[in-house]
């Protein structure tokens, strides 16, 4: 041991991002700031039509317009757009329609592209536009999914159904529990209920844009992207074109949330625009374009069933779904609510369960990824099924969930949807969030308020939820019929100076990757924060890397930094053993110096750096560099937890709701930087609560998006949130060496059955079971009224 | 095409000449002609404020004026903030208090929390949620925003450790939070 204190550890400190320094001086790298020499604009023409075949188009009086460069229709292009991926065929027979990014013949959503304008200006494109002549035929459009179910009308003329898939689990099947028929008819209570997820769009800030050249070897393009290396490999498998041809750039990305997890009709057009012309070219869409045609997410409903004993023991859970796909199938749309499927038993001891979803196409945008794509939505399911249950069996909630939830000397445990969840402690997490909620208090203030028959009722909301995160597991992919691994890759480099670059696959786009990465190797490699530098989201310089989605990124990317610092140090022991005559067994490594056990005599990081970089006294056979590369590839996913608690207030004369108090404790297991946690389950919490309160894309009969602009789809501003109250406990994941479970979307998917629980058991005693989501002022009032008048029923 | 028209307007302290559109908007000139990327565009509506920058010292969006009606004023945007390499409050504390994320709506929050304190230089919580309306954000659910513009009306000083030392960051904070 060396008398020397010990560095503080960066892992676990509040460290002040790297990333912040250019942001907040407006020295930003966002696409749209991209400038280059000759470089054109696009804009894209748009059906209006949620559903007709183009019969012509007439492009000569925009080609006329000044300004422009060219205007290509589908016709144009048909021979090398090739047909947008689909990378998640869920079953072997899954139907899908082919999709051009330019439609020819046929469009299926109002907004999909007709037509692209080149101009030397976004102005001068955008004008063009106007004078681009389409005629079409309208075609029926089928817009409500359960009426899109029946087959009555076809979202497309070229598909026989708007079956896209049904996939299926079941408890018996898969030998993981008992048959569900049997187990709900002996149940002695059951409960019925149909649950609805409404349409979502993610809305990141940052609007969808990309910029490619074409000049040169490579065809480069920049792209507001979460995926730069899925990206490069799907354009080159959808063109033809060579992969190696192909450098992708994710600069500074304002937000994606999932909306940017997807291979866009925009970046094809815009690579296949600016090979035609042989100049840079680049396109940015506008926020209402964004709103009608970046993927939405959710939209499904729900049909459920769950029976317990009269004392409140589950017997089992049957999940019937209809899962919009909309138009098309985006890049793993069809697999969203697949990976719900091994949510819906969440932290609960369920003896059968069955799930099966109908993905089902519809004449709206396509959905696909939103922050925790299909786990939000089982989540949302059980916590809202778990306080029907109790409000049927009069039973407290929380005593419920406890009566089912998996005990913490449980773990490991296997649940009745396969998955083994490795750690977690639901009790622990639970009594700290009641501690810091009040929650007898605020029970004996409800029942206050009852009595007293207040006008502003109160009602508590709670959520025990979990999340499969760290995705994911190739082999388990593989299984799911998911094209691609789940595996990440890094690099680590160290410059002769003995600064060290950090290469990752990951891609951030605002959750600090640059900062935790740099805590994990100053810790690891004993060298000072400042002197790593993180290099992501471009293909030349990180060339393996699978991205950034799924709370992937630390329990996954952030294990391959780790795994290739220890190589670093594998390679500087053998260094350090030939500078110092030391035998290797004799080191040891601490702090960033190599010492020779029982003696004084040591090197540093830097100085073994040097030695490499200089090569003049290496041992024999070792190469001259320190550098290392891992790929690590989980065994099993992450499994945090949390209780969240909502006190609500609902004014029954108005209907107006608003969040009294909220609480979360998140066990997200082993933490590297509190801060950046904290900030993730913030805006984690701000998009669940909007979904609970807020937002809603809607759509006219016609096919048309009514919510398309920011005037009319409820983004919430600082007004409408309320002040969030967090803590955590944490029980270790094993699933990696930190023992970390990631964060990126806890919030979300906790915060929402939290919200719409809390709002109806402040007003379920006045006879309201349910209120479809958004739960606006307007639907809470209606379902007042509706309880007054029924007297209950719904 | 309509003809164009001359105007000058000084922005962050250098005055610009410049024949535009009439139909240019003022953050189309100041992304586009000017080069002042700092200054985003993040919706068509008027809702986001991710544009926003001031006009004489007050706050405007500049996606909803035109180049023309900036002629002879003075514009500062987010690149104006800092004064000789030295970050402005609310930039310091933005930083300090994990006010951003992505940071694309950042620029326009802290113009506009510059302007809400000029008008407000003691708001309470309730006041700088209000006053941050116009400005979305998707990322930080808005409390560390809240927390970073109350901690420059508070005076508070950061020092140089580099670790956060903002009272919302503390683990367990918690039991001595408000409620909204």
């Amino acid at each position: 041991m060396t008398a020397t204190a010990t560095p503080r550890p960066e892992v676990g400190t509040a460290r002040l991002r790297k990333e912040d320094a250019h942001l907040i001086t407006g020295r930003s790298r966002f696409t749209d700031n991209m400038v280059l020499p000759g470089m054109l604009h696009l804009a894209m023409v748009r059906s209006p039509f949620a559903h007709a075949k183009i019969t012509a188009i007439d492009v000569s009086a925009a080609q006329a317009s000044p300004g422009v460069m060219a205007v290509l229709t589908g016709a144009d292009v048909a021979a090398e757009q090739g047909s947008l991926p689909n990378a998640w065929p869920v079953t072997p027979d899954q139907k899908a329609p082919s999709h051009p990014s330019i439609a020819v013949e046929e469009v299926a959503f109002a907004g999909e592209i007709v037509a692209v304008v080149i101009a030397r200006s976004v102005a001068a494109a955008r004008d063009a536009v106007e004078l681009v002549d389409v005629d079409y035929d309208e075609l029926p459009v089928v817009m409500d999914l359960e009426e899109a179910a029946t087959d009555k009308v076809l979202a497309h003329t070229s598909l026989e159904s708007n079956k896209s898939a049904t996939w299926v689990f079941d408890s018996a099947e898969a030998g993981t529990g008992t048959a569900i028929a049997e187990a709900l008819a002996n149940s002695d209570v059951v409960v019925e209920r149909t649950l609805y997820q409404q349409r979502l769009i993610p809305a990141f800030m940052e609007p969808r844009s990309t910029v490619v050249d074409p000049t040169g070897e490579q065809i480069t393009m920049w792209s507001a992207t979460q995926i730069p290396h899925i990206l490069r490999l799907m354009l080159a498998l959808t063109l033809g074109i060579p992969e190696s041809k192909v450098r992708v750039i994710a600069p500074d990305v304002g937000g994606g949330f999932g909306g940017k997890l997807q291979v866009t009709p925009e970046e094809v057009i815009t690579l296949l625009a600016a090979r035609r012309m042989g100049k840079p070219c680049k396109f940015t869409e506008t926020r209402s374009e964004s709103l009608q045609v970046a993927h939405h997410g959710r939209a499904q409903v729900q049909r459920l069933k769950i029976g317990a004993t009269k004392d409140g023991i589950v017997t089992g859970l049957h999940v019937d779904l209809l899962a919009d796909m909309g138009a098309y199938l985006g890049l793993i749309t069809s697999g969203i609510p697949v990976l719900g499927a091994f949510m819906y038993n969440s932290i609960y001891k369920f003896p059968a369960y069955h799930f099966e979803c109908h993905n089902i196409f519809t004449n709206k945008a396509w959905t696909d990824a939103y922050r925790g794509a299909g786990r939000p939505e089982a989540t949302f399911a059980i916590e809202r099924m778990m306080d029907e249950l109790a409000g049927e069996l009069g039973m407290d909630p929380l005593e419920l969930r406890e009566k089912n939830w998996i005990k913490h000397t449980e773990f490991p445990f296997t649940t009745v949807a396969g998955l083994e969840y490795d750690t977690g402690n639901y009790e622990a997490a639970t009594e700290k969030a009641l501690g810091l909620f009040g929650y007898d208090e605020l029970r004996a203030e409800q029942q206050r308020r009852r009595e007293s028959g207040a006008t502003v009722q109160l009602g508590i909301g709670i959520s025990t939820f979990t999340e499969m995160c760290g995705l994911a597991p190739s082999r388990v992919l593989g299984a799911l019929n998911y094209a691609a691994g789940g595996w990440e890759h890094a690099q680590v480099r160290v410059l002769p100076t003995g600064n060290v670059e950090v290469v990752t696959g990951s891609s951030a786009h605002g959750q600090g990757h640059e900062t935790a990465w740099s805590q994990l190797v100053a810790d690891r490699l004993g060298v000072p924060f400042e002197n790593v530098e993180v290099l992501h989201g471009d293909t030349q310089v990180s060339q393996r890397g699978l991205d950034t989605y799924g709370s992937r990124s630390l329990t996954v990317g952030g294990m391959a930094v780790l795994a290739a610092a220890d190589k670093v140090i594998e390679k500087a022991k053998t260094i350090a053993a030939h500078m110092m005559e030391a035998s290797e067994q004799d080191l040891e490594f601490a702090n960033g110096s190599f010492t020779v056990r029982g003696t004084e005599t040591s090197t540093s990081f830097g100085e073994i750096a040097f030695a490499a970089f200089s090569a003049h006294n290496l041992p024999d056979g070792m190469e001259p560099n320190l550098d290392s590369e891992a790929t690590f590839d989980p065994a099993n996913f992450s499994y945090p937890h949390g209780t969240h608690l909502a006190a609500m207030e609902v004014d029954t004369e108005t209907g107006q709701v608003t969040v009294l108090k909220y609480v979360c404790v998140d066990d997200i297991g082993v933490v590297v930087n509190p801060m950046i946690v904290e900030g993730q389950v913030h805006g984690g919490l701000a998009q669940g609560i909007a979904q609970a309160l807020y937002e809603e894309a809607v759509y006219d009969d016609a096919g048309t998006l009514v919510s398309g602009s920011f005037v009319d789809y409820l983004v919430p501003g600082a007004p409408d949130l309320p002040h969030y109250i967090t803590a955590r406990t944490e029980t270790p994941a094993t699933s990696n060496q930190l023992g970390a479970k990631g964060v990126g979307e806890a919030g979300t998917i906790a915060s929402t059955p939290a919200i719409v629980n809390g709002v109806l058991d402040a007003i379920r005693h006045l006879g309201v079971k349910d209120i479809k989501m958004p739960c606006t002022p307007s639907r809470v009032w209606h379902a007042l009224q509706e309880a007054k008048t029924t007297g209950g029923v719904q | 095409m309509a003809s164009s028209i001359s105007i000058t307007v000084e922005v962050d302290g250098v005055s610009y000449t410049d024949d535009v559109e009439p139909r240019l908007l003022l953050v189309q000139h100041l992304r586009e002609r000017l080069g002042k990327t700092g200054t985003l565009i993040g919706c068509d509506t008027t809702n986001c404020g991710a544009c926003t920058v001031h006009l004489d010292g007050v706050s405007v969006k500049s996606c909803t004026m035109f180049a023309v009606q900036a002629d002879g004023h003075q514009v500062i945007t987010i690149e104006g903030m800092a004064q000789n390499g030295k970050l402005a409050p609310l930039q310091e504390a933005f930083h300090q208090c994990h006010a951003l994320q992505c940071g694309f709506c950042t620029p326009g929050m802290i113009m506009q929390s510059a302007s809400l304190l000029k008008e407000n230089p003691h708001p309470t919580e309730s006041e700088i949620r209000e006053g941050l309306e116009g400005n979305l954000c998707r990322c930080t659910g808005y409390q560390n925003i809240v927390a970073a513009v109350k901690s420059v009306a508070d005076g508070v000083q950061y020092d140089d450790s580099g670790v956060s030392v903002s009272p919302s960051m503390l683990e367990d904070n918690s039991e001595t939070a408000g409620v909204s």
